[in-house]
């Protein structure tokens, strides 16, 4: 079993999907949210997802194609 | 001596052992460096440190590291330079530049990686390790040879070759990632996570962000022993502006200086500006951006601090400007042309964004302030490229008298 950090971000018009809940239906991943806020324009969740590699990094491609942007959970990490 | 605690969630207010560590278990929360004030206080006094050696190490006291350890290649005490002429061009009568382009590897980076590197050899590290598109490379490979660690950077594959040269040349062990900027983002962050290697950035980030506070001090001491007015500072990850304040409270806090009054202004490219949009929509979040600016060096578009560099702004009551792209190479002719200091295209948005405060009385003329300027011109060296215009001439006078007004 492998565990990932990541923070999703929430534009205005998917806020009031249920993609955590379709992330933990459609894929063998258990989600476990940290810390969130959630606003009228735009909302981020800190989760972390628990389950086989495969599940996690097809679940985040799902989570990605849905529009809502993936990122690890300490921000950027290229820098100049 | 080092005075540190413990690390502190910077979220839930957690504390951890001084271990590299840069996220909160419990909230996932970035984690920063917390020190024993009474113990500093009791320690430095302003001749202590100015008895201390030429280098940022004359603060070790503010550092999370012993001085001892430093991996000291003579970073930091870099000039504060009385701008009179820029000054006199955008209406500033106390205009200062601090010019952190002349760090031993051409940037302010330096500060932050010669921390980390003297951390990395306390946690007995063998590796040191980023992922950067310049300025932190040539830091972290520099830093690595002297400290006689192995260093492996990562870059985006289509990175320009002049970037790359500036680490090669210390040694290091280079990869090119082919993939887009958030690709090579998310897989460094996946290697942090499984492999015993002191990544600067990411597992030692507490310890690294310390090091840009030593910028604050310094430009105390420089103005003798007082906070400026106003400080200009890029913005990319949004910590070397939270660390300069930082520094700047910390001075306050152990009575090396009276007060820190200071308005901290915030300074991004148009084409990476998500702090300063925040700032404009009163937004205590930063929505993440596509980076798409010439300021290579501030295309953060997931700054790891930008929620705190909101709070600094609203704490020192500082603006948040952004920049439009066609002035940054303006403003580095600008800088170039009237103080004699060449500067990468960092600095150009810092000047523009200099003019733009001043334009609007935000600063008013009579006021102390320091413009940071904290990457060096000749890396950057394609986007004032076009500038290059020489008179060719005969090797005789009559041509160079035909050719040149003098």
């Amino acid at each position: 079993m492998a565990r990932k950090r990541v923070k999703f971000t929430f534009p205005q018009d998917l806020i009031t999907q249920a993609v955590i809940y379709y992330l933990g239906h459609k894929f063998k991943v258990v989600t476990n949210i940290r810390r969130a806020d959630v606003r009228e324009d735009m909302g981020w969740v800190v989760l972390e997802l628990e389950g086989e590699e495969d599940q996690i990094s097809q679940g985040l491609e799902w989570v990605n194609a849905t529009g809502v942007r993936v990122d690890p959970v300490a921000g950027d990490v290229v820098e100049g | 001596m080092t005075h540190i605690k413990c690390l502190t969630c910077r979220e839930c207010s957690r504390e951890f052992p001084i271990e590299p560590l840069n996220v909160c278990d419990f909230c996932f929360g970035p984690l920063e460096v917390t020190y024993d004030y009474d113990s500093i206080a009791r320690s430095v006094s302003r001749e202590s440190i100015e008895s201390g050696p030429l280098t940022m190490w004359r603060y070790d006291d503010f550092l999370p590291v012993e001085a001892e350890a430093a991996v000291d290649m003579g970073t930091g005490l870099t000039p504060l330079i009385r701008a009179k002429n820029l000054g006199r061009v955008l209406g500033l009568e106390n205009l200062y530049i601090k010019n952190d382009s002349v760090n031993p590897t051409f940037s302010f980076k330096d500060r932050p990686v010669s921390v980390t590197a003297a951390k990395a050899l306390e946690f007995e590290f063998d590796v040191l390790a980023c992922v950067s598109t310049g300025n932190l490379m040539g830091a972290v490979a520099a830093h690595g040879a002297k400290a006689g660690m192995k260093t492996i950077v990562f870059f985006p594959a289509d990175l320009e070759r002049g970037k790359i040269v500036g680490a090669a040349i210390y040694g290091p062990t280079l990869v090119a990632v082919d993939g887009t900027y958030d690709q090579v983002n998310r897989l460094c962050s996946e290697l942090s996570d499984n492999l015993r290697w002191a990544f600067v950035n990411i597992n030692m980030r507490p310890f690294y962000a310390e090091g840009s506070k030593t910028l604050g001090y310094e430009v105390a001491e420089q103005l003798g022993w007082r906070a400026p007015d106003h400080c200009v500072v890029p913005g990319a990850s949004g910590e070397l502006y939270t660390k300069i304040w930082k520094g700047l409270g910390e001075m306050v806090d152990v009575g090396l200086i009276d007060k820190a009054n200071t308005k901290m202004h915030l300074a991004q490219a148009e084409g990476c500006s998500p702090i300063v949009e925040a700032y404009r929509l009163g937004s205590k979040q930063v929505k993440p951006v596509r980076p798409n600016t010439i300021a290579k060096s501030l295309a953060i578009g997931n700054p790891a601090a930008g929620a705190y560099a909101l709070q600094t702004l609203q704490e020192s009551d500082g603006v948040a400007v952004s920049t439009p792209e066609d002035e940054i190479v303006e403003c580095i002719r600008l800088l170039a042309e009237t103080e004699g200091v060449f500067t990468e295209t960092a600095g150009g948005v810092v000047i523009s964004a200099l003019r733009k405060l001043a334009k609007s009385s935000a600063i008013k003329p009579d006021e102390v302030t320091v413009a940071f300027i904290t990457g060096n011109g000749l890396k950057t060296q394609e986007v004032v490229d076009r500038y290059v215009e020489p008179v060719f001439i005969d090797p005789t006078y009559e041509s160079f008298q035909k050719a040149v007004e003098v």
